[in-house]
């Protein structure tokens, strides 16, 4: 479906009538965070993959109809056991979340906190895509005579969205705000935005923010039937570019207005495309207004922003459109890339997991390239690259973009800008 | 220590339920002044879409798209310079049973559009399309907390951006072996525009904390009114609405197992 013509956005790229551009917040430390993917358990996993430039890829086989694509999986989920106490959330998508809980021990900082500042004032807001929807898909396979689900997957909560936080909220003993943010791939970016209200009007006192998405049928053939997947290996910008390579992943930051030590979150800007439920506004306007409300949030001009990690899906349209935002707002310095050659697209999760990759990059000092790709489309500007590079970076963006035109840019700085 | 109450301003009002087919009617019979239809009203049929999609849109798209107009309407409010939060407790459950479904058999002809209609943002998705809205939106779920964790939501973005903001809550009749353990019956959609400041178009104060759960379990809506949307899993909106319909009330809405959003609804003296 599509706008009646009479509501149709405007044509140009000047934007349409907007909300007042928001002042600054005060920056909010992110005192852990953690990341689990096909490239690996923890930070230095993923660090050391972009170092040696190894993809997670590899080729479909998760599901039993066969579709010719590479997908980013996550080794080991089959053996995950939850802890008896969790028995009621079981699904792939939880057994994720709780394998992402225990790298570098993210869940004891999460439980310091939680002694720090009491139960209920830690607020878990986590995104996803589909959630434990998989659970579901199993159950429609295995329906008893009666058209019943099977008697182990009787558990309401494994059938909903909110299984995923509900889940991340009993693993950690919590009884705060709780949420599960669900707009497709923006979500476990739009969670930084959530968190930081609730943070910023004394509702909670730390966050728990991230997100989880399980490789599914639903994914795997809804974006096939879109003809979105590629055939092979993913090539973010590539001038030959054949489409996305899907994943799964998860990961979880500890925001806290009061830590002493972390990285900051600056910044976010989040907007809508008034465009089209699975295509990008042609000329990448929300994109920009995103963009422009994150650097206004921060408190940044372009051309301080050190590196930008960018949704970079290698689907035809959003790279040309991202890559025409990018030359057009930023300097020639400013050094962008997609990661998704390394992790694949992992819907919900792809803003907590390029998240981290950009904190992992700030800490680091490496600006990491783009991984498959061999020769760049002819939008991209200079400051879209192949190959990593080591950079002093202090500022730093993370952008993402999902179907139903949501879209959200995080801004994190190693410092606070003057 | 007490947690500090805030104030917001209620600016418009919807809601669409087959037997409660639109505020001025629904307010009347929760205030006890009529009685609902018996028989349930056919969905809406938002105008905001081209007459052609009208009747394919999915159950989610309708009634989102109806409450969200009428809400923004009331409020004489421009949906395109709005921000939105919308909240579904299950999402689309007609497509989810769709999508297991013909994964089991003919994974290979998935429908495409039933797939990008089967985001759980797709109806807000579709607002902004409809309304040329560039204005952020979300999505969100809690499950048996989902109106009061999207209220919460919207009542905070009111305190920290500073502009009227629009609340949107919906849930459908769930299809299939689905129905068994997301159970969810006819449709309900809820509408708000709240904001920060009182203006022409307030009608009535909502003051509103967060508070301990325990001591406040969540309000329960009258038995007549539950029985007219029987069933549907956003009726715990309910007891607010009953509140809005009398213009007084306090009312205590679930955020999940420790705490509760305390509201109070407060009538605004008439001005000249």
């Amino acid at each position: 479906m599509t706008a009646r013509n009479g509501a149709s956005p405007p044509a140009s790229g000047a934007p349409g009538r907007r909300l007042p551009r928001p002042g600054r917040i005060t920056p909010v430390r992110i005192s852990s965070f953690t990341a689990v993917s096909a490239l690996g358990r923890g930070r230095d996993a993923h660090v050391d993959a972009l170092r040696e430039r190894r993809s997670g890829l590899r080729p479909n086989d998760f599901t039993g109809t066969p579709l010719g694509t590479w997908i980013g999986r996550v080794d080991g989920l089959e053996e995950q056991v939850l802890p008896g106490r969790l028995a009621e959330w079981e699904c792939r998508n939880n057994r994720l979340a709780w394998l992402t809980l225990q790298a570098d021990s993210f869940i004891e900082a999460a439980l310091q906190a939680r002694d720090r500042h009491g139960p209920g004032r830690i607020a878990v807001i986590v995104g996803t895509s589909t959630s434990s929807i998989g659970a579901s898909e199993e159950a429609y396979r295995r329906l008893t005579p009666e058209g019943l689900y099977p008697e182990d997957l009787r558990r309401p909560i494994v059938h909903t969205p909110h299984s995923l936080g509900d889940f991340v909220q009993h693993a950690l003993g919590l009884a705060g705000i709780c949420v599960t943010v669900a707009t497709a791939c923006s979500s476990s970016a739009k969670v930084f935005a959530q968190a930081e209200r609730l943070l910023r009007t004394g509702l909670a006192d730390a966050a728990i923010v991230g997100g989880v998405d399980t490789l599914c049928g639903s994914v795997l053939f809804g974006f096939n039937s879109l003809e979105l997947v590629s055939a092979e290996p993913c090539r973010p910008f590539d001038v030959e570019r054949k489409g996305i390579s899907l994943g799964e992943a998860g990961g979880f930051a500890l925001l806290e207005r009061e830590a002493l030590a972390g990285p900051w979150l600056l910044g976010y800007g989040e907007s809508s495309d008034a465009h089209h439920m699975s295509s990008p506004h042609p000329e990448g306007l929300g994109a920009r207004l995103a963009l422009e409300d994150a650097l206004a949030r921060a408190g940044l001009e372009p051309a301080r922003v050190d590196y930008v990690n960018l949704h970079g899906t290698a689907s035809a349209r959003n790279d040309e459109v991202e890559a025409r935002l990018l030359a057009d707002l930023f300097p020639a310095r400013t050094r962008a890339s997609s990661t998704k050659g390394w992790t694949g697209h992992t819907l919900g999760a792809a803003g907590i997991v390029e998240a981290v990759l950009t904190l992992l990059a700030l800490r680091e000092g490496l600006a990491p390239g783009t991984l498959n790709s061999r020769r760049l489309d002819e939008a991209c500007g200079p400051q879209i690259r192949l190959e990593n590079e080591p950079a002093a970076i202090r500022y730093a963006l993370s952008q993402s973009f999902g179907f139903g035109g949501s879209n959200c840019v995080l801004a994190f700085g190693g410092e606070l800008p003057a | 220590m007490n947690p500090p109450v805030r104030s917001a301003f209620v600016d418009g009002i919807s809601f669409w339920a087959p037997r409660l087919p639109g505020w001025e009617l629904a307010r009347q019979v929760l205030r006890g002044e009529t009685t609902a239809p018996a028989e349930p009203a056919r969905r809406p049929a938002p105008a905001l879409l081209p007459p052609t999609e009208r009747r394919r849109a999915p159950d989610t798209v309708a009634v989102s798209l109806e409450v969200a107009a009428r809400a923004c309407e009331a409020a004489g409010l421009d949906p395109a310079t709005t921000a939105s939060v919308f909240a579904s407790t299950h999402g689309d459950l007609a497509i989810s049973d769709y999508m297991c479904d013909t994964l089991v058999s003919t994974p290979t002809l998935t429908s495409p559009i039933r797939f990008h209609n089967s985001v759980h943002n797709a109806a807000a998705g579709y607002w902004t399309i409809a309304t040329a809205c560039y204005a952020p939106y979300t999505a969100l779920s809690a499950h048996t907390s989902t109106f009061g964790e999207g209220l919460l939501e919207s009542l905070v973005q009111a305190v920290t951006d500073g502009w009227p903001l629009l609340y949107v809550a919906y849930d459908i009749e769930a299809k299939g072996p689905m129905a068994t353990m997301a159970p969810s019956a006819g449709l309900l959609g809820a509408g708000l525009v709240i904001s920060p400041r009182a203006s022409a178009h307030s009608r009535l104060r909502l003051d509103w904390r967060v508070v301990d759960g325990a001591s406040h379990p969540p309000t329960v809506a009258s038995p007549g009114t539950l029985a007219l949307v029987q069933g549907n899993a956003m009726a715990p909106c309910l007891p607010l609405f009953e509140a809005l319909a009398t213009g007084r009330g306090e009312v205590s809405l679930a955020l999940g197992p420790g705490l509760a959003l305390g509201v109070e609804i407060v009538a605004l003296e008439c001005r000249g």
